[in-house]
């Protein structure tokens, strides 16, 4: 039964990545995934949160009590957040502007304390990192996946990094679905992912 | 019992480390944060109304206390001079705070520009106080020596048509720094000698 780490890494990035697999962590899914530069920053936020989170909670998990454990959990979380918030706030301005709201909705993002209770809470340290780093890299790709097709269809350009690198692709001929980088879209673009993902995942 | 008591102690002690780093990254953050904010937050306007100055207002800025509070200012240079100090002060709109950025000329004691920094008003009515750039002008010259008005209540501003608490809201914020300038003008004085070059 057990696994290698590079297991433990790379069941994060196909066999349970979070949003497709395990559909966690959906409500920032659907709202950060705008542009592709807001998909992977959200993504590397969530990856230092859950690194963090499991790698403490590995580590403290002969001494929490499981009955307070949740409680101690959600600490650990919070604190974590509050770090990558201020960070972000302090060196990342406009991207803390767009996320907003996000970046604290991490703390009640059910993946990390889904991970923290179902992985971390029993496993070592060194497999909680590879699990950590699997499932957040994992949820970044698929971030970053639907946030390219969002803004792919929706304005016709990708946004690589910051406003330096806009690429248009389809030239200036393309009237670009609005429909795609409202609200309904996110939700009719996730569900055709789903679609996708689960039609390939079928053996 | 035993139980009981290790359940405190771990939270507890959890609760204390998790309080204590957060203690000291805010404190190392802090700095540059409030940076952060007035470049982006509050920049674009004070760029705006100190335009044509030859310094960075945004980096050229001294603190001063108002009673309990303590007040940020920012200096313009023009023709080798400190002769503009611009700062921020609220007055209450329709759907919130307003915030004002005041330029004032200190040679002259005039208003030499405006603009809103924030604001939640209606976008098409009140938030035209931010958008239409012709209502941040009529307060160009103003007189810093007596309360900033709009015209159906005696003063020298046109209110925003469909927006008049939003216009009163950014006089109340005028007259307040006004104010605020008239108390304490001397000190302003001394501060900006130290931007002298």
């Amino acid at each position: 039964m057990a696994k290698t780490l590079v297991q433990e890494f790379t069941k994060g990035l196909w066999e349970e990545i979070p949003p497709f697999r395990l559909v966690l962590g959906l409500c920032p899914t659907l709202a950060v995934t705008k542009s592709v530069e807001n998909g992977i920053g959200m993504g590397v936020a969530v990856i230092f949160v859950l690194v963090c989170s499991n790698v403490l909670i590995s580590m403290m998990r002969n001494i929490i009590p499981p009955k307070v454990r949740i409680a101690c959990f959600i600490v650990v979380i919070a604190t974590f957040v509050c770090v990558v918030e201020l960070v972000m706030q302090a060196y990342t301005y406009p991207l803390f502007l767009k996320l907003g709201i996000f970046i604290p909705l991490i703390v009640v993002n059910c993946i990390l304390l889904g991970r923290a209770e179902a992985f971390a809470f029993k496993k070592g340290v060194l497999a909680s990192i590879a699990d950590g780093f699997g499932i957040g890299i994992g949820y970044t790709i698929a971030l970053a996946m639907l946030a390219a097709f969002r803004e792919l269809f929706g304005s016709g350009n990708l946004t690589i990094w910051g406003d330096m690198k806009v690429m248009e692709v389809f030239g200036s001929s393309f009237q670009p679905f609005q429909f795609m980088v409202e609200a309904p879209g996110a939700f009719v673009c996730l569900g055709l992912m789903l679609c996708v993902m689960n039609i390939a995942g079928k053996k | 019992m035993r139980e009981m008591i290790k359940m405190v102690v771990v939270l507890t002690v959890l609760s204390a480390f998790s309080g204590g780093l957060l203690a000291y990254i805010r404190d190392n953050t802090k700095e540059q944060i409030e940076n952060q904010q007035l470049e982006f937050v509050k920049g674009p306007a004070i760029k705006e109304i100190l335009k044509g100055a030859a310094n960075n207002p945004i980096a050229d800025r001294f603190k001063l206390k108002d009673g309990e509070i303590e007040r940020s200012f920012f200096v313009g240079v023009f023709e080798g001079e400190p002769s503009a100090v611009a700062t921020e002060s609220y007055g209450k709109g329709y759907g919130g705070d307003v915030g004002l950025m005041v330029a004032i000329s200190i040679k002259e004691d005039k208003i030499i520009g405006v603009g809103v920094t924030t604001h939640s008003e209606t976008p098409g009515m009140g938030a035209r106080a931010k958008d239409d750039p012709a209502f941040a002008t009529a307060f160009k010259g103003l007189s810093a020596a007596e309360a900033v008005k709009v015209t159906s209540d005696g003063g020298k501003i046109a209110a925003l048509s469909g927006a008049t608490i939003t216009s009163r809201a950014v006089c109340a914020a005028a007259t307040d720094i006004v104010e605020i300038y008239k108390r304490l003008k001397p000190q302003i004085e001394e501060n900006l000698k130290a931007f002298k070059k």
